[in-house]
């Protein structure tokens, strides 16, 4: 099983003003990252810029590689070495890094990926707010996989989930993304770091094999280069011992099914939510990420003014909280999702609700008001 | 004798996969008689390999920690792991098209930062396993599945231009030269820098056949013929010199 012990948080417990990306950097160094490769991009440049430093504080390795590829890929290296390791980017290097993502998930390489999302598509708006990488997220490399992605809609949230997902990739060997936006990433305020922090490290087994298992929940354990194991790692078809088997349709079948299963099989303890007020609400908004704030002032003017809205808040984006919608779905309530894109998550919601789903898509590089929320929900009740 | 090498190969693994006449299988044995004789400990060595024929020559044979990485990309993962853990040696054995080309950035880029790392690159001057395209590394008028008529363009000179991005030792020997490549590669080994072998290596599947000289012997005869040391070289007539390869150790002059 995965080593899970409580350590000193790394920096002085307390109150600290943070913005978004700064937070997601202390988080990294919390949960016990001591590899960071990145490539400037706006608007994740500032997590870089701080790992450059605190790297150093804690005798972890920082390289400002020369694309986003050479970023991930190294990431992918430093990680079979043994390091817990990391990058953020947004959506063009997000778009560079699918390939070597892909590469992650197949060989089964714990890695976490920050990725401060902006107004695409392309170039499209670099300072500007947007959330629509979450199906790149899902569905961005070739081939069917799974991989993990989280919401942050604080700055304390960016520390929390960066580490959450640190543990994740430790726990479930899966690359996992903290999909924030520009709006969380430039956002200043006040956070709380603990004296402790949970975390979880790989779990290892000399001489077992690295890419099979026995074991129920499917995870197997995860050797470092170095250790005398005669590791082979290859992002083709391999069997238990990482040997290519690129004709052999039974070794491929049982590989991709494993890897999707070891977090479909999981989902209950991955996927994460809050819900405000959701009892004897008419009209349940389902946001995340910044959105879910501007949701969360809504409905609680909303509920002032005696209209009865309530929130149902995504902290895991994948795998899909499926159940918990399908459930939502059949208490006869009207679901509204406002997002910032074209209604990626919109689209997974219609299909396990079985109840009347409304839209709201905001694609002009702006944060979504709570006033359009809240004008918007007074028509439906 | 071959089994002297037995232990620095996975024994699992019953054979490979080049072709007759293949010179990776040459370029294998002497990597592994380079580390041999340095007496260089398998455990504590990483081969990392990208896409291509040549990305097989350590990926899974090699009985060391082995990373077989995406297509370009070797180099890249090779930074990784040896900057989170410094103890290791890191050797790149790739094709020309996947270091050279697709990863032509992170070559000049490992080199600029001289990442202590030694890349050895397999030269077949093609694109073996996808049936032979033209390469940035195939001479002018080769003819090839995409060049039929014969490439238009120019080939890069590997050497001189990871010398000029900052590589500290770059030498190109072919597999016809198995001694001096031998020695080259060993040297690479123990110089703690950026160090860079191009390996010229036959192809009479892909380039031979389509370049009057579908035998493998042709294919070694050739290349026997056509390299030439840099003393050689000197005050040779321009014609003619065009027609060979100059092999040899490069540094910084």
């Amino acid at each position: 099983m995965n080593d899970t012990k409580e350590v000193k948080s790394a920096l002085t417990p307390g109150s600290y003003f943070f913005t978004g990306n700064e937070a997601a950097a202390e988080g990294a160094i919390a949960a016990g990252c001591r590899y960071y490769a990145g490539y400037p991009i706006t608007p994740s440049s500032e997590i870089m810029e701080r790992m450059s430093q605190r790297l150093k504080e804690v005798a972890g390795v920082f390289m400002q590689m020369e694309d986003e590829i050479a970023s991930i890929c190294s990431v992918v290296g430093a990680s079979w070495s043994g390091s817990k390791a990391m990058t953020a980017t947004s959506g063009p290097g997000f778009s560079l890094m699918q390939e070597a993502l892909g590469y992650g998930v197949f060989t089964e390489t714990p890695l976490v990926l920050v990725d401060i999302q902006r107004a695409g598509p392309c170039t499209g708006q670099a300072t500007k707010v947007g959330s629509g990488d979450l199906m790149q997220a899902k569905w961005g490399s070739h081939g069917d996989y799974q991989i993990i992605a989280l919401s942050p809609w604080s700055v304390q949230e960016m520390y929390d989930q960066t580490i959450d997902a640190f543990n994740l990739a430790e726990q479930y060997r899966v690359p996992v993304f903290v999909m924030a936006d520009e709006a969380v990433g430039h956002l200043r305020e006040r956070m709380d770091i603990s004296p402790l922090v949970q975390i979880k490290n790989r779990y290892k087994k000399s001489g077992a094999a690295p890419f099979g298992t026995e074991e129920k929940d499917g995870v197997p354990p995860m050797p470092s280069f170095g250790e005398g194991e005669s590791i082979t790692v290859t992002g083709s078809t391999h069997n238990e011992f990482g040997v290519r088997k690129t004709d052999d349709p039974a070794v491929h079948e049982r590989l991709v099914g494993r890897i999707n299963n070891k977090i479909l099989n999981h989902r209950e303890n991955i996927i994460q939510s809050e819900s405000y007020s959701l009892d004897d609400a008419e009209v349940i908004v389902v946001a995340y990420g910044f959105t879910a704030r501007s949701a969360f002032f809504a409905v609680d003017q909303l509920r002032k003014s005696g209209k009865k809205a309530g929130l149902l808040r995504l902290k895991t984006i994948w795998p899909f909280a499926d159940d918990l919608i399908s459930h939502i779905g059949k208490l006869g309530k009207k679901l509204f999702v406002p997002e910032m894109n074209s209604g990626q998550v919109y689209g997974e919601i219609r299909k396990y609700a079985d109840c009347e789903v409304i839209p709201y898509h905001q694609t002009n590089g702006r944060i979504i008001h709570p006033k359009d929320i809240i004008a918007h929900i007074e028509r439906i009740i | 004798m071959a089994r002297d090498l037995d232990a620095y190969l996975r024994q699992e693994i019953k054979s490979t996969p080049f072709c007759p006449g293949c010179g990776h299988g040459i370029l294998m044995n002497i990597i592994l008689r380079a580390i041999a004789d340095l007496q260089l400990d398998m455990k504590n060595i990483l081969f990392v390999s990208g896409i291509g024929c040549a990305a097989w020559i350590p990926s899974p044979h090699f009985n060391g920690d082995t990373l077989h990485t995406l297509h370009g990309r070797a180099i890249a993962f090779a930074t990784g792991a040896k900057m989170a853990n410094p103890k290791l040696k890191v050797i790149v054995i790739s094709g020309d098209g996947d270091l050279t080309s697709i990863g032509g950035n992170h070559l000049i880029h490992a080199a600029r930062r001289n990442t202590n790392l030694t890349v050895i690159c397999a030269n077949n001057m093609i694109y073996g396993m996808t049936g032979g395209q033209v390469a940035s590394t195939s001479p002018l008028g080769t003819v090839t599945a995409t060049t039929l008529e014969g490439n238009p363009y120019r080939p890069f000179d590997l050497c001189r231009l990871v010398l000029g991005a900052g590589a500290e030792y770059a030498a190109r020997f072919s597999v016809t030269q198995p001694l001096v490549l031998m020695a080259a590669i060993k040297k690479a080994l123990g110089t703690e820098a950026f160090t860079f072998i191009e390996a010229l290596s036959p192809c009479p599947t892909q380039f031979g056949r389509r370049n009057k000289a579908d035998s493998s012997v042709q294919m070694l005869k050739a290349l026997m013929q056509d390299c030439i040391t840099r003393e050689q070289a000197k005050g040779m007539d321009k014609d003619l010199l065009k027609t060979k390869i100059i092999t040899g150790e490069f540094n910084h002059e």
